[in-house]
C-alpha cells in the first residue's frame, strides 16, 4: 500500500471526495492484487516532465498484450503447436506485465510458461484463458482507474501521491 | 753287260735274310711314323704341355728315323745312286737330329723331375689346408656351443638356474659324464658341493679350501687338468676296474659388489672363487683338446659375469626396499612432525591467552597500587613489580610473535595504509615512554614520502625516511638513531640471535630479552627487505636502518570482482543530469518503464530492440548500457563480447548492465564471464536503479542488484 498524502484545504470539496475516492479504489486494486509494487514505482516516475507516463506505458501494455494474446490464440490453433513461438510471446507477456505491475496477469503468465514448457496444449489453452480472463479484468480496473484520474484533474484537485 | 752306276749292296743278296730285313724295316718304319702322329694327337687333346719345341725336335728325330729306314727298303735290291744319295743324306740329318735331341734330353729331364718334386709338396700343402680346415670347423663349432651356453646362461637372473644351466649345458656340449660346481662356504675355509650335474641332491661334500690342487686351479685363469684322484674329483664311488675319465677344473671368479670400481675391472686378490670341475665319460679313451679346455675357460667367464649380474640385481633390489622403508619412515616423521606443531600452535594459542590475562591483572593493579599512597619501601617494592611484569609481558609477547614468525604461519596483510600516520602513530607512542626515561624522540619524515602505501608493516622503530622511487614501488629507508652507549663493532653480527644479550640499545626496553630485534629482523625478511645496524664504537650512539619495499596505492582495483552487496549511503547521488544511457530490451512496455525510470533520475535515455539498432547506434558517448539478457532468440552475452571487443580501452567503454528476469546462479556466472559490470533484476525500482548507477559510476565495479 503506497503511501498517501492528502493535500491541504485548500482543496475543492468535490475535488476532496473524488480524491478519496480514488484513493480507496487504488487501495483496493492493491489489496485484491491486481496491482503491485511496480505499479507504484511507476507512478513515482510520473513528474511535470512526464505528466502522462503511466497513462502511456499502460496503453503501450494494452495494445502490446492484445496483439500477443492474439498471437498466442492463433498459435495454439493450428494442428501442430509451435510451441517455441508460443513461448516466446508468453515469456513477452510475462516481462511486459511485470514492468507494469499487473500481478495477477503475471502470474497466469508464469502458469501458461509452464504449461508451454511441458508441451501440454490443453494445459496452454487453459492459460490462455485464465490469463485473457485477468487480462480483461486489469483492464476494466485500470480504465476504471484513469477515469477517476481524469475526473479529479478536471476538478481541480492534484493526484494523490 | 754295260756299266751301270748303279751300286751294289756289300753283300749278296740273301734271299730269306733280305726278306726278314725288309719286313723290319718296313715295320720300324711304320712305328716310326705313328709315334709322332700318335703324340700330336694326344698332345692336342691335353691342354697343357710345356715342352712344344721338344716334341717337335723329337718328332723330326723319330720321323727322320722312320724315313730311313723306309730308305733302306730300296736298297735291298739295286738301287740308283739318287737313292743312295737321298739314303746318305736321310742318316746324316737323322744323325744330327739325334745327337741334338740327346744333348737336348740332358737338360730336360732334371726339369721334369722336380716337377714331380713340385707335383708332391702341392700334395703335402693340400694335405696341410685340409687339417687346418678341419681345425677351424672344431673351432667354430666350438664358438657356436659357447654363443649357446651364454645366451642360455645370460637369459637369467636368478643365480641358482645360472649354474645349473651352465652345467647342464657344458655336459650337453662336451658329453661329460660329470660336472660339478664347489663353492666356498661363508666361513671362506671350504669348499662345499653345491651343484653336480647328474646328482639330483648333492650330499653336502666339503674339501678345505687350502688344498694344493685348489690353489694350483685358483691361481691360473686356464682350465687345468688334475688327478681324477682328488678330492674334487672323487664324487662318485668309482664302479670297479672302470679306468676314470680325465678331469679339467677351472675357477669361477665370484664377484661381491664391493669389488667394483668404476672403470676397473677387480683384479683384487682377495677374491673368492668357486671351482668348476669337469669328467669326462671313463673308459672313453677320450682326451681333452685344446678347443674344449677354450670352451670351458671361456663359459667360466660367462658364468661369473652372469653371477655378478644376479648379485647385482639383488643388491638395488635390497637397496629400493630399504628406500621405500626410509620413505615410509621420513613420512611418518614428518606426519609426526606437522602433528607436533599443530599441537604447539594450540598450545600457543591457548597460553596466548591464559598467559596475558594474568599478566593483564598484574600489571593493571600494580599500576594502581603506584597510585595509592605508599612508603618508599613499599614503592620502590611495587616499582620492582611493574617492571618485571612489564618485562615478563614483553617476553610473552615476544615469544609468541617469534615463534609464530619462524615456522612461517605469521601471514603479511596486504592492504593499504597511510605512510604518515603510521609513522605519526609510532612517534606518539614512543614518546610517553621516552619522556619517562628523560630521552627526547623527533621525527623526520621525508617531503616526497607517499602518503598511501600498500603493505602491511606490523612493527617498526621510528623515523626518517628517504624512500627512493622506481615504477610501481618505491624504497622505504627508516633509520633509528640514538646518542646512547653505542655498541662493540664485534657484538654487532650478534644482536640479530634470538636471545643473545647485549647492552643498552634502543630497544623497548633496556635489558631487553633480546628478542625485539630477532623479530624485528624476521618482519623484514618477510617483507624482503634489509635490516642492520652501524655504530661506531662504545659512547658514540649507534643506528638502526631498514629498508623496506612498498608498493604505490592505485585508487581503484579494476581487475577485482568484489561482490558488494551493501552501498555506502554516502556516495548516493540523487540525480543524474545528462547521463547518456542505452537501454536494448525487446519488450516495449519494459522498455518504456526502463526509459521512463532513468529519465526521472535525469538521465538522456536511449532505446533500442534489437541488437542491430544496438550496434549501429552504440557510441563512446553512451557511458551506461542496460540490457536484457533473456531476449529470447538473441544471445545478450554474445553481444557483450561483441562490445568487449569493440570497446578495447577500458575508459572509452560503457559500463555494461544485465537487466534480467531471473538471478540464478548460471545468470550470474554467465554474466560476469562475458564481462558485465551489474546485473539487475526486473522489475527495477527507482531507489534501486538510482543506488545502481551511484555506485556503478563510482567504481565501475561488478556488483548485484537483487
Amino acid at each position: 500500500m503506497s503511501a498517501v498524502k492528502l493535500e491541504s484545504e485548500t482543496m475543492a470539496d468535490g475535488a476532496s471526495q473524488l480524491q478519496k475516492q480514488l484513493v480507496d479504489y487504488t487501495a483496493s486494486l492493491f489489496d485484491e492484487a491486481f496491482l503491485d509494487e511496480q505499479f507504484n514505482q511507476l507512478q513515482q516516475l510520473q513528474d511535470e516532465n512526464n505528466p502522462d507516463f503511466v497513462v502511456e506505458v499502460v496503453s503501450l501494455f494494452f495494445k502490446d498484450s492484445e496483439r500477443l494474446v492474439d498471437e498466442l490464440t492463433k498459435a495454439l490453433d493450428q494442428q501442430t503447436v509451435d510451441f517455441k513461438l508460443v513461448d516466446k510471446n508468453v515469456h513477452q507477456l510475462k516481462g511486459s506485465s511485470s514492468s507494469i505491475g499487473v500481478q495477477r496477469v503475471q502470474r497466469a503468465c508464469i502458469a501458461f510458461r509452464d504449461c508451454s514448457e511441458e508441451q501440454n496444449v490443453e494445459g496452454c489453452l487453459k492459460s490462455l484463458q485464465h490469463v485473457k480472463h485477468e487480462y480483461s479484468l486489469v483492464k476494466n480496473k485500470l480504465e476504471t482507474l484513469f477515469k477517476l484520474q481524469r475526473q479529479l484533474l478536471a476538478a481541480g484537485g492534484p493526484l494523490p501521491r | 753287260m754295260e756299266a751301270c752306276n748303279c751300286i751294289e749292296p756289300q753283300w749278296p743278296a740273301d734271299e730269306l735274310l733280305m726278306k726278314y730285313q725288309y719286313i723290319s724295316d718296313f715295320f720300324i718304319a711304320l712305328a716310326y711314323f705313328s709315334i709322332p702322329l700318335e703324340l700330336i694327337y694326344f698332345v692336342k687333346k691335353s691342354a697343357v704341355f710345356p715342352y712344344r719345341w721338344v716334341l717337335v725336335q723329337f718328332g723330326a728325330f723319330i720321323v727322320l728315323c722312320g724315313a730311313t729306314h723306309l730308305i733302306n727298303l730300296w736298297t735291298f735290291s739295286m738301287h740308283s745312286r739318287t737313292v743312295a744319295i737321298v739314303m746318305t743324306t736321310a742318316k746324316v740329318l737323322t744323325a744330327v737330329v739325334s745327337c741334338a735331341t740327346a744333348l737336348m734330353l740332358v737338360h730336360i729331364i732334371p726339369d721334369l723331375l722336380s716337377v714331380k718334386t713340385r707335383e708332391l709338396f702341392l700334395k703335402n700343402k693340400a694335405a696341410e689346408l685340409d687339417r687346418e680346415m678341419g681345425l677351424i670347423r672344431t673351432q667354430e663349432e666350438t664358438g657356436r656351443h659357447v654363443r649357446m651356453l651364454t645366451h642360455e646362461i645370460r637369459s637369467t637372473l636368478d643365480r641358482h638356474t645360472i649354474l645349473k644351466t651352465t652345467l647342464v649345458e657344458l655336459g650337453r656340449t662336451l658329453a661329460l659324464e660329470e660336472c660339478a660346481l664347489w663353492m666356498p662356504t661363508r666361513t671362506g675355509l671350504e669348499l662345499q658341493l653345491s651343484y653336480t650335474l647328474r646328482q639330483q641332491n648333492p650330499v653336502g661334500y666339503t674339501v678345505p679350501i687350502h688344498l694344493p690342487v685348489i690353489n694350483q686351479v685358483f691361481s691360473s685363469n686356464r682350465a687345468l687338468k688334475i688327478s681324477p684322484n682328488s678330492p674334487v674329483a672323487r664324487m662318485r664311488p668309482l664302479a670297479g676296474k672302470h679306468m676314470p675319465g680325465e678331469v679339467v677344473a677351472v675357477r669361477v671368479p665370484l664377484l661381491h659388489l664391493s669389488n667394483f670400481q668404476i672403470n676397473d675391472w677387480p683384479e683384487l686378490s682377495t677374491k673368492r672363487y668357486a671351482l668348476m670341475v669337469l669328467m669326462l665319460p671313463s673308459d672313453s679313451a677320450r682326451q681333452w683338446h685344446v678347443h674344449e679346455l677354450e670352451l670351458v675357460e671361456v663359459v667360466a667367464d660367462q658364468v661369473a659375469v652372469a653371477l655378478s649380474h644376479a648379485a647385482i640385481l639383488e643388491e638395488s633390489m635390497r637397496a629400493r626396499d630399504l628406500l621405500m622403508e626410509q620413505n615410509i619412515a621420513l613420512d611418518l616423521a614428518r606426519r609426526e612432525a606437522e602433528t607436533a606443531i599443530r599441537a604447539r600452535n594450540d598450545f600457543l594459542a591457548v597460553m596466548n591467552h591464559e598467559m596475558r590475562t594474568p599478566m593483564h591483572a598484574i600489571i593493571a593493579l600494580s599500576s594502581l597500587l603506584q597510585e595509592t599512597e605508599l612508603t618508599p619501601e613499599q614503592r620502590l617494592m611495587v616499582e620492582t613489580i611493574l617492571k618485571s611484569s612489564h618485562l615478563l609481558a614483553t617476553l610473552i609477547n615476544d615469544v609468541l610473535d617469534l615463534s609464530r614468525l619462524e615456522d612461517g604461519s605469521l601471514q603479511l596483510e596486504i592492504a593499504t595504509f597511510n605512510l604518515h600516520s603510521v609513522f605519526r602513530e609510532v612517534h606518539n607512542l614512543i614518546k610517553p615512554v621516552a619522556s619517562v626515561k628523560k630521552l627526547s624522540v623527533s621525527l623526520n619524515l621525508a617531503a616526497d614520502l607517499p602518503v598511501q602505501a600498500v603493505e602491511s608493516l606490523r612493527d617498526f622503530r621510528a623515523p626518517e625516511f628517504f624512500p627512493v622511487q622506481s615504477d610501481n614501488h618505491f624504497y622505504l629507508r627508516v633509520q633509528v638513531k640514538d646518542s646512547g652507549s653505542g655498541i662493540n663493532p664485534q657484538d654487532i653480527p650478534k644482536l640479530f640471535t634470538k636471545f643473545a644479550q647485549t647492552h643498552s640499545l634502543a630497544t623497548r626496553n633496556s635489558g631487553g630479552s633480546g628478542l625485539g630485534l630477532a623479530i624485528c629482523k624476521r618482519f623484514v625478511n618477510l617483507m624482503e627487505g634489509h635490516i642492520w645496524i652501524e655504530s661506531e664504537g662504545p659512547g658514540k650512539g649507534c643506528t638502526a636502518i631498514f629498508i623496506v619495499k612498498l608498493g604505490f596505492a592505485e585508487r581503484s582495483n579494476e581487475s577485482k570482482l568484489p561482490f558488494v552487496t551493501k552501498v555506502q549511503a554516502n556516495h548516493v547521488q540523487t540525480n543524474f543530469p545528462g547521463l547518456k544511457v542505452l537501454v536494448m530490451d525487446d519488450n516495449g512496455v519494459s522498455r518504456s518503464v526502463t526509459k521512463g525510470l532513468l529519465g526521472h533520475l535525469g538521465c538522456d535515455v536511449t532505446t533500442v530492440s534489437s541488437i542491430d539498432e544496438f550496434l549501429h547506434v552504440i557510441s563512446q558517448e553512451h557511458k551506461v548500457v542496460f540490457m536484457d539478457v533473456c531476449m529470447p532468440g538473441i544471445d545478450g552475452y554474445e553481444l557483450a563480447v561483441r562490445i568487449h571487443e569493440k570497446f578495447t580501452k577500458r575508459h572509452e567503454r560503457p559500463v555494461l548492465v544485465a537487466l534480467t528476469g531471473n538471478i540464478d546462479k548460471m545468470t550470474k556466472e554467465n554474466c560476469m564471464r562475458v564481462g558485465m559490470d551489474g546485473v539487475i533484476l526486473k522489475p527495477v525500482s527507482v531507489d534501486k536503479m538510482r543506488s545502481v548507477l551511484s555506485e556503478l559510476l563510482e567504481h565501475r565495479v561488478l556488483f548485484e542488484a537483487m
